[in-house]
């Protein structure tokens, strides 16, 4: 006796959240099964092998069915063929778009080209397409803010949205992530740095009228950042700059003499970095810039990041105190952001 | 010009890309209606036009609003080759011809394709504008309600029930025409499913008009099948109860449709139907004539009497018919006339020539027919007739006469209905039913189905004998089927023979008073439970003893039946599901032979299953059942059987007995020894069984009850007989191996795999339950979280070990399999219970067997649960003890003028509304999450007539559709579970779009009458016909009722919202 057609249609569609994890993390039907039953719910329930088979291989199908319909989302809002309630839609667009943090971290940064998506399958074929269809779509055919898109395309709660926002920002600006300098930072801090400056360094971000160009960094300002090098190429600007900052900081610094001694080298790293932003090449090594000419320095004198808070914030705001300096404006919103990513960048 | 239908295309989305070169499609909507077809512009390189048409309009006769669908076609423009078709939307527009129902159809619709399935959707208005037409001979039957729903729907209230209504229509079948060798697979899928959608409307316009002529307005019960008789032709048929309904106006007045009969006899008037003196006249003052009913009464109670005696007779007198019919006894199968069309009506093998010595071993249940072919499923019976009553002996004859003269008149005096008006049901005598062997021939003239009519017009005819021979006049609960194999067919039609009260019924002319008075004499509560054939002249030796609940009236010992537990019953305990399944081969053969042998085997197959039947029911502990459905179904190489029925305790029958098991050879020891294992383990199941389902029926000493019982209740415990045995039988030493019904011999193998496979049943985990009614008998507070779902399971049997036994055992695991499996599914929602489990077996194919399943699992609230597992039996006991007072008071009730009907009924109301979870403001839902609305608005379906804590405020009309997919890329598709597992959810979203553009949000009464699944895996193909009906209302929460009430008139508010999530 050999079970030829075993179905069950709900009209509400049945969903298993536990199954439907097991799919996700691509497990194979027999997998899934085993899992389940180590999970002891044949002896919860009473249940026989041949029931928990049934029900997997159920779910599973029901699961590929609705995959097409997850790949666009709104699809699945207005859909007739299942009937699944609202919260359970959102469940399943959200894991179905959750991803695997190491693994993003991986892909963080690469083109997503041919090659890398053969790559992709090797780590994990699901997170992969969910992944491409979310870039293509987006990259393609959306207008407007970023967040806003990926959150009303794809239905997707605000902070996964804001994680795909990063990943969409950092593969189109192909921010160098994967030396082994960068390794230490998790796909986290580059979320951060990423909404940072998406809110401030974008067109989309002093021009609403141009919040489609949420993706790409403002070339004009990357063009004015050029006049920031007055401030360590002037070198009266510098010296003034450094008194006004250990005056301010003195006696409330740890490390007040590393600072003093390091003030000039990385006040120029900082101010270099900006500079050179208007090359695409230089715009892709910006962190491993950051964390060379910034984050090693002062990791090498041990300083605590409660110091590096009160450093950035003095270095910052006592520009503000430089006569001959004309562009506060845009010191302002250069180093509001970096500063931002700075302190997060800023860990072991 | 009768009519004028108005459609307009909205627009379309998620279509699919027609054209692969720029991944986008020029879509274009036909519009056909009839003979016309209307065409939108093309809407050049979108998947989501806007068309924003114009209002189409055709100007129709309402006979053919009433036949034809309306076909929306939605086209690829392709300006070189033809036209690709998209998919199509057939929409019933039945729904818009009669007032009360829905105004507009308004909504998107799934497009679909019978090769594709869903390809997008598409948003349609339809409106109709109806012309009064006064001509007397017209065709068309505008106005008739239809309802699937089997008991009178909510929000009406019956006011005359006419009775039954049936008519079939057939024609060629499109995929056997020779013109489907040419023409492509869609072609031939779209015929069909057109032919079929203008076969019901046709099927439908013809019932409808039968029902004008009874005067009635309205189907009830309404059950259309189709038989697929393949190469001879395609039959569609229906069957329902014709009624004349009344809108409840106020939702106030909800409460049980008839407190008072003589206000419901003056509205009358007020009912559109013209007929003005059925009853308007003299009900109107009914305790005048009261006098006058006492003095014809003698007389009338002879009458009656000898009617009775000429029914119980039957036997002697055997006054069957005339006509065309030819009989076959199983035993002498040669066929005398030659004649193709094989007759045997059967159940439990009573023929006597077939089994000489039977009437003395074998069932219990089969006696009387001995001197004919026939048989009668008789399980039960009901209560004394005149003469075993005490009081109201006269008048109960008086009813009978009368109620006997209103349904004689009656071709068939058949009611679909399974739950009735209080009052409706005065006594049930047991189940009958009846099929017939045919050989199908090609239908010839489309226009005459005379043969199918002659035949079902003979199954008919047999049922209403059976029923005679019961001392029933009429059959409730009816229904038919057929199975088809090959050339072979077999009808089935089966009912409960049931004496009614004829209120309700038309034809009473002078008796309006008269009733009132009979009805206030009637014991309600246990009045269904007892005999209504004569206690001298029993049709079969059955077992009676005093009813034990009012102690005045003979019951039977168990009770088989085929309608829903009346709502006033008293049950003790819960119910459960209890089936019983077989499987017999058979040899293949050719037309004739295979008729004969098919013919043989039914009766022996019946009689398995009842002897099944009773054990189980026995072995849970319970004595009576409900809904029973016994489906035999026909393949090339067996015959399967499956029994599905609700068991439960009714507290006016008596204990049953338990299960004696007899060894044949009482000196081997160690035979002893197993078969006293055996025994125990069959005691303790009962005893398991009966605290499951909280059987503990209070214990009434025999002095307390103080009437005499012809056979003590401890004797025949003692003796374990099986209480339909004749008391001959139980006079008997049983523990001498005496075969009897209930005492099973283990003398082989077979057995003892019987045995094995009683105690094989596990019962449901704990947290569920199951029945196969509408309500659960001791479940009351219902939560609102319901879950309709289909199942299928095929399975394949391997063809080296095909005996009976293997045969029995695969299919009994398959149904305990796909339970089990249903349970795992539904763990969520415990406590749960899984209501109107509908089992339907087929078999497509020589070593294939599908099992169907459509179900609704309802979550209850335990914690009221248990408060109200006590409460049957205190009321139980409350009932015995007060039940004489309440009989001493109707005397007095019926000398105080006016208010007879007042001072009872109400009490009756408050009890249907603690029994039944239908009753208004019995449970209040406070953990009822409110459905969130998304775009896509919720639509409930149940195979229930009601909504667990909501009330129906509007039906819309009815749902009937025809689907047929078919795949040539079976593999692509999942195989075949993944191919009927999308069809079935497709089947699913089309229903609920056309509820929800009929402005409603449930289906209830829900059925899948058909799933024809035929695979081809060495093609890669694979084709399924699903028909589905409902009806679709409108439904609105009990808590949000509370809320809104006083505001505004929620109705409207609710159709309206429902209908703005759709439009939108």
């Amino acid at each position: 006796m050999t079970s030829e057609l075993d179905i069950f249609v709900g009209n509400t569609t049945l969903i298993d959240e536990d199954v439907y994890r097991l799919w996700l993390d691509g497990y194979s039907v027999t997998d899934a099964v085993a899992l389940r039953v180590r999970s002891g719910i044949l002896e919860q329930t009473g249940a026989t092998a041949a029931v928990l088979q049934s029900d997997t291989m159920d779910h599973y199908r029901t699961f590929h069915m609705l995959e097409r319909l997850l790949h666009a989302p709104p699809k699945l809002l207005h859909q007739l063929i299942f009937q699944i309630p609202p919260s359970r839609q959102a469940l399943l667009i959200e894991r179905y778009y959750a991803f695997d943090e190491a693994f993003v971290r991986e892909v963080l940064g690469k083109k997503l080209s041919k090659g890398t998506k053969k790559d992709l399958d090797d780590i994990s074929t699901k997170t992969g397409i969910t992944l491409k269809s979310c870039r293509r779509q987006v990259v393609e055919e959306m207008r407007g803010s970023l967040v806003d898109n990926i959150q009303q395309h794809f239905l997707l709660s605000d902070r996964l949205a804001r994680d795909y926002a990063a990943i969409v920002f950092f593969a189109n600006n192909r921010f160098e992530t994967g030396k082994k300098k960068l390794q230490y930072l998790s796909f986290g801090d580059f979320a951060f740095c990423a909404e940072l400056m998406i809110q401030n360094w974008t067109l989309g971000a002093v021009d609403s009228q141009m919040d489609d160009m949420d993706m790409d960094l403002d070339k004009e300002f990357l063009q004015d950042l050029k006049e920031l090098k007055v401030l360590v190429a002037d070198k009266d600007l510098l010296d003034l700059h450094k008194s006004l900052v250990c005056t301010a900081l003195r006696g409330k610094l740890g490390v007040f003499s590393e600072m003093e001694a390091n003030f000039k080298n990385l006040s120029r790293g900082l101010v270099n970095v900006a500079a050179k932003l208007t090359h695409n090449k230089d715009v892709r090594d910006l962190f491993v810039d950051l964390v060379e000419k910034f984050v090693e320095p002062c990791r090498s004198d041990h300083w605590p990041l409660s110091d590096v808070r009160f450093f950035l914030n003095q270095y910052s705001a006592s520009v503000h105190s430089l006569d001959g300096f004309r562009h506060q404006a845009l010191w302002d919103r250069y180093m509001g952001t970096l500063r931002g990513c700075l302190l997060r960048l800023y860990h072991d | 010009m009768p009519g004028k239908l108005k459609v307009k295309i909205v627009a379309g989305r998620h279509l699919p890309v027609m054209d692969r070169a720029s991944d986008l499609t020029d879509a274009f909507v036909e519009v056909k209606f009839g003979n016309t077809t209307f065409k939108t512009d093309v809407y050049l390189k979108s998947l989501n036009p806007q068309w924003n048409s114009e209002w189409f309009k055709f100007e129709v006769d309402d006979e053919d609003l009433q036949d034809e669908p309306l076909q929306i076609t939605v086209l690829d423009h392709d300006t070189y080759s033809a036209n690709d078709a998209i998919g199509k939307v057939y929409i019933d527009i039945d729904p818009l011809l009669y007032s009360e129902a829905a105004t507009v159809i308004s909504g998107w619709f799934p497009i679909y394709d019978t090769i594709h399935g869903i390809r997008g959707e598409i948003n349609v208005v339809v409106k109709v504008d109806l012309f009064n037409d006064l001509n007397r001979f017209r065709q068309s039957s505008c106005g008739v309600k239809f309802f699937c729903t089997t008991s009178i729907p909510k929000c009406y209230r019956a006011v005359i029930i006419h009775g039954f209504v049936e008519e079939l229509v057939v024609n060629e079948d499109p995929e056997y025409q020779w013109i489907d060798r040419i023409r492509t697979p869609r072609a031939s899928n779209e015929a069909r499913q057109r032919l079929i959608s203008l076969m019901s409307g046709e099927l439908q316009r013809k019932i409808g008009l039968k029902v004008l002529e009874m005067r009635g307005n309205a189907v009830v019960g309404y059950l259309q099948c189709f038989d697929l008789e393949g190469e001879s032709g395609l039959v569609v048929r229906a069957i329902g109860t014709a009624c004349t309904l009344d809108k409840l106006s106020s939702p106030a007045a909800f409460l049980p449709a008839c407190n008072s009969p003589s206000k419901e006899m003056k509205e009358i008037p007020f009912n559109e139907d013209p007929n003005p003196n059925t009853h308007s006249s003299g009900p109107s003052t009914p305790l005048k004539n009261q006098t006058y009913s006492f003095s014809p009464s003698k007389s009338y109670s002879r009458q009656s009497s000898s009617s009775d005696t000429d029914l119980s007779l039957t036997p002697k007198t055997a006054p069957y018919p005339q006509g065309p019919r030819i009989y076959l006894c199983p035993s002498s199968p040669s066929l005398s006339c030659g004649s193709l069309h094989l007759k045997k009506s059967c159940l439990l093998l009573s023929e006597s020539s077939l089994t000489p010595h039977h009437s003395s071993l074998v069932s219990p249940v089969l006696r009387k027919s001995v001197s004919f072919s026939e048989e009668l499923f008789l399980a039960a019976s009901g209560m004394g007739s005149g003469s075993a009553g005490k009081e109201g002996g006269p008048f109960k004859a008086l009813l009978r006469q009368q109620t006997q003269s209103a349904l004689e008149q009656r071709e068939f005096p058949f009611f679909t209905l399974t739950a009735f008006p209080p009052g409706f049901l005065v006594h049930v005598g047991g189940v009958v039913s009846a099929r017939s062997v045919k050989l199908l021939d090609r239908i010839h003239n489309p226009d005459e189905p005379e043969t199918r009519d002659a035949w079902w017009a003979e199954i008919r005819q047999e049922i209403k004998s059976h029923a005679k021979a019961l001392g029933c006049h009429a059959v409730v609960g009816y229904s038919e089927s057929t199975s088809i194999c090959e050339e072979v067919c077999i009808l089935s039609a089966s009912g409960t023979a049931a004496v009614l009260n004829p209120r309700f019924l038309q034809d009473g002319t002078v008796e309006g008073c008269l009733e009132q008075r009979l009805e206030e004499n009637l014991p309600t509560r246990c009045g269904f439970c007892h005999i209504p054939y004569d206690e001298l002249n029993m049709p079969f030796p059955a077992h009676l003893t005093y009813c034990y609940n009012c102690r005045k009236q003979k019951v039977p010992d168990v009770l088989f039946t085929t309608i829903d537990l009346p709502t006033d019953a008293t049950v003790i305990g819960k119910g459960c599901l209890i089936q019983a399944r077989l499987c017999r081969l058979k040899k293949k053969a050719q037309a004739e032979a295979n008729a004969t042998a098919i013919s043989n085997l039914l009766p022996f197959m019946e009689y398995e299953v009842h002897t099944q039947l009773m054990n189980k029911l026995k072995l849970k502990g319970m004595n009576a059942l409900f809904g029973l459905r016994i489906q035999i179904t026909v393949g090339e190489n067996m015959l399967m059987g499956l029994a599905s029925a609700t068991g439960v305790y009714l507290a006016a029958l008596p204990t049953p007995g338990g299960i004696q098991i007899a060894g044949k050879t009482p000196n081997d020891g160690s035979y002893e020894q197993h078969i006293s294992h055996m025994q125990k383990k069959i005691n303790d199941t009962i005893a398991k069984n009966k605290e499951l389902y909280e059987i503990n029926p209070p214990e009434i000493s025999e002095e307390i009850i103080g009437s005499p019982i012809p056979e003590p209740r401890q004797r025949s415990r003692l003796l374990r007989s099986q209480s339909e045995s004749s008391d001959e039988v139980t006079e008997l030493d049983l523990s001498h191996g005496k075969k009897d019904a209930f005492v099973l011999e283990i003398d082989d193998t077979d057995a003892m795999e019987d045995v094995h496979s009683l105690l094989t049943d596990v019962p449901p985990p704990s947290g569920f339950y199951s029945c196969n009614t509408e309500i659960m008998p001791g479940i009351n507070n219902w939560t609102s979280e319901i879950q309709m779902f289909t199942s299928v399971r095929v399975i394949r049997l391997s063809s080296l070990n095909l005996t009976n036994q293997a045969l029995n055992k695969n299919f009994n695991d398959l149904c305990e399999n796909l339970l089990k499996s249903l349970y795992f599914k539904l763990r969520s929602m415990i406590p749960c219970c899984l209501c109107h489990v509908n089992f339907t077996v087929s078999l497509p194919e020589d070593e294939l067997i599908q099992v169907t399943v459509t179900a609704v699992a309802i979550t209850f609230d335990k914690n009221q649960a248990l408060q109200t597992t006590k409460t049957p039996v205190e009321k139980s006991l409350q009932r015995a003890s007060t039940d004489n007072e309440e009989l001493l008071q109707f005397p007095l009730e019926l000398c105080s003028d006016s208010l007879p009907s007042h001072p009872f009924p109400p009490a009756k109301a408050m009890t249907v509304e603690k029994a039944s979870p239908v009753g208004d403001g019995n449970f209040r839902n406070r953990s009822a999450p409110p459905c969130a609305n998304s775009t896509v608005g919720v639509v409930k379906m149940t195979p229930l007539s009601f909504i667990p804590g909501a009330k129906i405020t509007k039906y819309l009309g009815i749902i009937n559709m025809f689907f047929i997919r078919e795949t040539t890329s079976l593999r692509e598709e999942g195989g075949v579970s993944g191919f009927l597992h999308a069809f079935i959810a497709e089947v699913f979203a089309m229903v609920r779009a056309h509820v929800a553009a009929l402005g409603g949000n449930a289906v209830v009464s829900y059925i899948m009458k058909q799933c024809v699944f035929m695979e081809n895996p060495n093609k890669n193909q694979a084709q399924c016909l699903i028909n589905v009906s409902g009806d679709a209302v409108v439904f609105v929460r009990e808590s949000d009722l509370e809320v809104v009430s006083s505001q505004q008139p929620t109705t409207n508010c609710q159709s309206s919202c429902t209908e703005g999530e759709v439009t939108t």
